[in-house]
């Protein structure tokens, strides 16, 4: 990945993890499992009933 | 510019992806929470048949509570869920719901249950594929009721005359004890009801 001075949160993210590629690709991964886990298990089942989602759908 | 169109791109496909996520995870990951609730309230059922075994009534119900168990031969020998009293989203969450104030399991007028086609286990998902004479067995606490299929159709949500003690004639009294399914159609959208309706044929001795 090209390092560079814009903005861009991956990019920063990915800089900032610690370790040789391998590592930081598996850190990385683990963070993507954290943040799907969080959002499957705790936001969508928080958000879902709260959307004008039709009763019956 | 650039700046900014790259942080606009970015939170876009990030939003994109959470997006695609929640639309999985309605149609896969909202049966978890049916399923966990159906396991609760059919054990509940099956305590109370085994109570009340020479009980006569239909019992008090409230809302959300377990009232009887469908089953559905024609789709599989496994399809078995727990009714609930009442239709909200909350309900129908749990499993197909009773319509308030429509009649109870064999009663004279329309016993009417909604549930979901999409999501939350989906329980009539498949009601599409029932054929006049296929069986709906209702287990409620005081009987076994048995309704044939008689006829189905694709409505305007506005139809509310289906929910009838005699559908389509509101204000006819009822002679038969009738069962009547709804659901959303097409699948995927809130477009149109699908409707089955069904007639109670045999009332017999539950069995466990």
């Amino acid at each position: 990945m090209i390092a560079t001075r814009e903005p861009d949160m991956y990019a920063f993210i990915w800089r900032r993890l610690p370790g040789g590629t391998v590592v930081r690709l598996v850190v990385s991964l683990l963070l993507v499992g954290i943040a799907a886990a969080l959002l499957w298990y705790v936001v969508f089942p928080w958000l879902e009933p709260r959307l004008p989602l039709d009763g019956t759908m | 510019m650039r700046t900014a169109l790259r942080i606009v791109g970015e939170l876009s496909f990030t939003f994109g992806l959470v997006l695609l996520m929640f639309c999985a995870y309605l149609l896969w990951g909202t049966g978890s929470y049916t399923t966990q609730r159906q396991r609760a309230l059919q054990q509940q059922l099956e305590q109370e048949f085994g109570q009340e075994k020479e009980s006569r009534g239909l019992g008090r119900v409230h809302l959300g509570g377990a009232l009887a168990l469908l089953r559905i031969p024609r789709l599989g020998t496994d399809y078995k869920y727990a009714i609930v009293e009442g239709t909200d989203a909350e309900q129908l969450r749990s499993g197909p719901g009773h319509y308030p104030g429509t009649a109870m399991p064999g009663q004279i007028g329309n016993f009417v249950i909604s549930a979901h086609r999409t999501t939350y286990s989906a329980p009539f998902n498949r009601i599409d594929e029932l054929r006049r004479g296929d069986d709906i067995v209702v287990d409620a606490r005081d009987a076994r009721y048995i309704y044939r299929v008689s006829q189905k159709e694709v409505v305007d949500p506005t139809r509310l005359d289906v929910v009838d003690p005699v559908p389509g004639h509101p204000a006819q009294r009822p002679s038969q004890a009738l069962i009547t399914m709804t659901t959303c159609n097409p699948e995927y959208s809130a477009q149109q009801r699908l409707i089955v309706h069904g007639v109670l044929v045999t009332r017999e001795a539950r069995r466990a």
